[in-house]
């Protein structure tokens, strides 16, 4: 037999597909009516990044950040998946961040077509992606949320720093991107339909991030003067 | 197909214990196997553990990678103390698990509570840190949540700091603490390192990957152990589901019935447990049903040699 390398993803689960959606289930009903304000949460988001108004828009990712941390990932994921409690420490980190920013923070105006497709971004996050399990035929109980659930958070979490452009926002970007990679490949293992939706959504941002860098003012002068 | 219980009598006697028999186990407990039932042809097949001859297991165990993790969910927990239960009930004894399982210990205890922890349960798990100075501690922690004093069998898992660990498991064995050390790896990982313990280290068991597909094993480990007296105990018996799926494409050969399987589940765990150098094979499973079928795999007639070849054989070609 070879070696390490002809090991299918699969196994590295350490759970089965059916105990990691009987996870949101649970946690649902848990926290229900929780789901009304999450919502409401979702709407908000949209409206403040339509405005442009970093500060209350990182507050808000800040606190549920913060919440999808301790509640979802240190109370529930981590029972089967001890992977998960350091992915709790990594949210508690990312809301630390964004708190700093929605203090201290500064913002540069993004290029037209990075606010569009960040807003774009933000309400796929917030009403679009949740019923991708119901198209998958997940029932509601399963639903995933902004604000109460990892993946739809960080999307729109990401997003929202491409509408936003945050100064410094490439160490903002870090924590996201590499839950988008774990739970891309996590889903994939279980042979999940939508498990490509978070890592296009990091490969999307990270790409435009990139793009609308190499057109920013700054550099477009260094350019010009070399 | 000659009947296997003419044809390898002489070897088949030597390796098997006549069920129905009070086996002693610990000095302070004893039990007998399950008898023949309208369900199984004949009474359980189970084979020494080799260090220990008077100690035998049956054929089949329960594994817990995957199954068994299922957190606080009390349902499911229920469902897995469901599995235990009719584990034990078809004359199942071994369960493994590991601290690499998620929550799988703990829900192992909880069905064990349950179910008023049964004298036949043999104990194995696992001992799964890179620090030799953690080992002790993460081993009082699985105690604690199988609920249980003592295991049977605890193993250094995939071999991991196994200088170390097997220091502290052979002072836990002489110390009359544990029963029996061993080692585990799987996926055909790092056999060069197993078979370097398997000559050097008094070990009980080691644990590896054996199936109608991954066979590596034959042409070394095998042989090894029983040359060192080392009970093999098989992980990964379908790949993790995935060689049901291929050979559920075929037709169930007509041999099966002749070797009393009923599903090329049963096929493929006799496969592995009729190997003589093998003592058990732990396929994991969530379902009382499954469970009941895989332990029905020691029951009845065993393949001899040349129909475990042409089992190897068909499911290649599936």
């Amino acid at each position: 037999m070879s070696e390490w390398w002809t090991y299918r993803l699969y196994d590295f689960l350490l759970f089965t597909p059916q105990t990691y959606y009987r996870l949101f289930d649970l946690y649902n009903a848990a926290i229900w009516p929780a789901q009304i304000v999450a919502v409401a949460l979702g709407v908000l988001l949209v409206l403040m990044c339509a405005r442009g108004a970093g500060r209350p828009v990182a507050l808000i990712l800040a606190a549920v950040w913060l919440w999808v941390a301790v509640a979802f990932l240190a109370l529930r994921y981590a029972t089967i998946n001890w992977a998960a409690t350091y992915a709790s420490w990594g949210f508690g980190v990312e809301a630390a961040l964004l708190l700093w920013i929605a203090i201290r923070g500064r913002f540069d105006p993004p290029p037209a077509y990075a606010r569009t497709a960040g807003l774009g971004l933000v309400l796929f996050a917030v009403f679009v992606e949740p019923l991708s399990g119901l198209l998958l035929g997940r029932p509601l109980g399963q639903i995933e949320l902004f604000a109460l659930t990892p993946d739809p958070t960080v999307v729109a979490t990401l997003g929202a720093l491409l509408t936003l452009r945050p100064k410094r926002r490439w160490l903002l970007m870090i924590v996201p991107v590499l839950w988008c990679l774990f739970t891309g490949l996590t889903l994939l293992a279980m042979s999940a339909r939508d498990w490509w939706i978070a890592p296009a959504a990091a490969v999307l941002v990270v790409v435009l991030t990139l793009s609308s860098r190499a057109h920013s003012p700054a550099v477009s002068s260094l350019r010009s003067s070399g | 197909m000659r009947r296997s219980d003419t044809l390898t009598r002489r070897s088949f006697l030597g390796s098997v214990a006549v069920a129905g028999a009070a086996a002693l186990l610990r000095p302070s407990r004893a039990f007998a196997y399950p008898g023949p039932s309208a369900a199984h042809p004949g009474p359980i097949v189970t084979r020494p553990i080799p260090s220990t001859p008077s100690d035998a297991l049956p054929l089949v165990g329960l594994g817990t990678w995957g199954t068994f993790n299922v957190g606080d969910d009390v349902a499911a927990r229920n469902s897995c103390t469901d599995v235990m239960r009719a584990f034990f009930a078809e004359g199942g004894r071994l369960i493994d698990s590991s601290p690499m399982y998620g929550s799988s210990q703990a829900v192992i205890g909880y069905g064990l509570g349950k179910l008023g922890h049964p004298k036949e349960l043999f104990s194995a798990d696992k001992v799964w840190t890179p620090s030799g100075a953690k080992g002790p501690a993460q081993i009082a922690e699985t105690e604690k949540l199988w609920g249980i004093a003592g295991f049977d069998l605890l193993q250094v898992h995939n071999v991991e700091a196994w200088e170390e660990h097997l220091q502290t498991l052979f002072g836990m064995k002489k110390a009359g603490k544990l029963r029996y050390v061993g080692v585990t790896t799987s996926h055909g990982r790092r056999h060069d390192v197993v078979e370097k313990i398997m000559r050097s280290q008094p070990i009980d068991f080691v644990q590896i990957t054996y199936n109608a597909l991954d066979r590596e094993i034959e042409g070394n480990i095998l042989p090894l152990a029983r040359e060192r007296k080392i009970a093999i105990i098989c992980n990964r018996p379908f790949q993790r589901g995935a060689l049901i799926q291929r050979v559920e494409r075929a037709k169930l050969p007509s041999y099966a019935a002749e070797i009393n399987c009923t599903s090329w589940a049963q096929v493929l765990l006799k496969f592995i447990v009729s190997h003589p150098a093998v003592c058990c094979a732990i396929p994991a499973t969530s379902r009382v049903d499954h469970v009941r079928e895989n332990v029905g795999a020691s029951y009845g007639r065993m393949p001899d040699e040349a129909l475990r070849r042409r089992i190897a054989a068909d499911v290649e070609k599936i």
